[in-house]
């Protein structure tokens, strides 16, 4: 008895290890990214991190509030998720046939999907991790500058259809990442850091007193266009929106070994 | 007996509950206070943001390194403030946290605190974790980044409270009093009577 018990609960522990996101580390380092680190457009420094190989998923997401049920969507704080939150699902706690496990989890809010990073003892990527990492193609940590690799991704932003509707399993980049181009948006924890100027003619401009210091600043890199809409989508949204092509990774620190 | 008295050891306490607010079950699901955030103020006292239910409030972010827009802003609350009758006054408390919790100790808050004299039975400067930081600029719609050079970049808001937490107006204009604002202030006080 004693015996069927220990080998139980061995096999639970293999279970969870077998099904425990994965996530690689990403060296970091210095970086151009579309909204310079000050007013000098200076690069920024991205400290190494973990990032989740794969989006998470509604199977992951239905677990997380079966484990956490404040985040079910019938018992979630309005404050924390508008009505919209988890819709597409059958009930607060089925998944039903209009998704399917295996896809990302879609129409989930700021607040929740911060929730779900911390219950995996891990956090929201910035949106400079975000970038750095999106950055690769299949070989290079750096794609950016060609035209190829642009005009690829550019394909993917011009279908209307994107709506999280579709496998993960793109390939991988040169991190081991997968569908951080091509799948589903996804919210940064600095989402609502990304404020820039309009346009750089507005050294004038009346509203220059809603910024404080430096004022707003101007993106680099314009030819980006894939890149720059992102910024433009997540700095339109608010914490407890939600919509059905936006879902999430997560990401973790490096602890510094001394 | 013994089921009595510890039913009366329960319920005493609750005839003086006048001023103790109602568990967070009961919050409206629209409610800021949600957010379990505690905050550090000006004089070193430690509260939880929800300990403000019960009075509408005025709220808004800022940091007091920053030279320009963060002055404005606390005098933009002062004349809004000043904009209401003396009693209607009383009855809205002021809270401004700073995006700064680094260098914005509570005797720096203090120290601005005493060179704005600010009204204390209304006015709380807060310190608040970094963490918590992101999460209230969330809630409220306020934007800001840390920048290389240790400045903070953000947009200015005064955000309105009523009395459970829910955010019922807010404006932009700073540097000069919202008159729709006050009005917006002036109706909140008249629905927590």
């Amino acid at each position: 008895m004693r015996i069927a018990v220990a080998l139980g609960a061995a096999l639970a522990l293999f279970m969870a290890a077998a099904d425990a996101a994965e996530y690689v580390a990403i060296g970091g380092g210095r970086f151009a990214s579309v909204l310079p680190a000050d007013a000098n457009a200076a690069d920024v420094a991205i400290a190494p991190f973990r990032l989740r190989t794969e989006p998470v998923t509604n199977a992951e997401f239905l677990d997380f509030v079966t484990a956490h049920p404040q985040w079910r969507r019938d018992r979630i704080a309005r404050v924390f998720a508008e009505q919209r939150y988890l819709e597409r699902w059958q009930s607060a706690t089925a998944l039903g046939d209009r998704t399917l496990p295996s896809w990302p989890v879609t129409q989930v809010s700021w607040f929740a999907a911060r929730a779900f990073c911390v219950s995996e003892n891990a956090r929201l990527p910035t949106w400079n991790e975000w970038e750095f990492a999106a950055a690769a193609d299949a070989t290079r940590a750096d794609a950016r500058s060609d035209p190829a690799w642009r005009e690829a991704i550019l394909g993917w932003y011009a279908r209307p259809s994107a709506s999280g509707s579709d496998e993960i399993g793109g390939s991988a980049n040169f991190y081991g990442v997968r569908d951080l181009h091509g799948l589903i948006w996804e919210w940064v924890d600095d989402f609502n850091a990304l404020l820039v100027a309009g346009d750089s003619r507005d050294q004038n401009d009346p509203d220059r007193l809603k910024f404080c210091g430096a004022g707003a600043l101007n993106l680099r890199d314009r030819e980006n266009y894939a890149v720059l809409m992102r910024v433009a989508m997540l700095s339109s949204l608010k914490a407890a929106d939600t919509t059905g092509s936006l879902g999430f990774r997560c990401a973790r620190d490096i602890e510094v070994k001394r | 007996m013994k089921t009595l008295r510890r039913a009366l050891l329960f319920a005493l306490p609750l005839l003086f509950t006048g001023g103790i607010p109602p568990r967070a079950a009961d919050l409206p699901g629209e409610s800021i206070y949600h957010l379990p955030i505690s905050m550090v103020d000006q004089d070193g006292y430690a509260s939880a943001l929800a300990d403000r239910r019960g009075t509408p409030q005025l709220v808004s972010m800022f940091y007091t390194s920053c030279p320009y827009v963060c002055p404005l802003i606390i005098e933009t609350m002062k004349r809004t403030q000043q904009a209401l009758t003396p009693a209607q006054r009383q009855r809205v408390g002021v809270l401004l946290v700073s995006f700064d919790p680094e260098r914005d100790t509570p005797q720096r808050l203090h120290e601005v605190y005493q060179q704005r004299k600010l009204d204390k039975a209304s006015w709380t400067l807060a310190r608040i974790e970094a963490d918590d930081v992101r999460q209230l600029a969330a809630v409220l719609d306020i934007q800001y980044r840390l920048l290389a050079n240790r400045e903070i970049n953000h947009s200015s808001a005064l955000v309105l409270l009523d009395s459970e937490g829910r955010i019922v107006a807010r404006t932009d204009k700073i540097g000069e009093v919202d008159p729709d604002f006050v009005a917006s202030v002036q109706a909140a006080l008249r629905s927590a009577r």
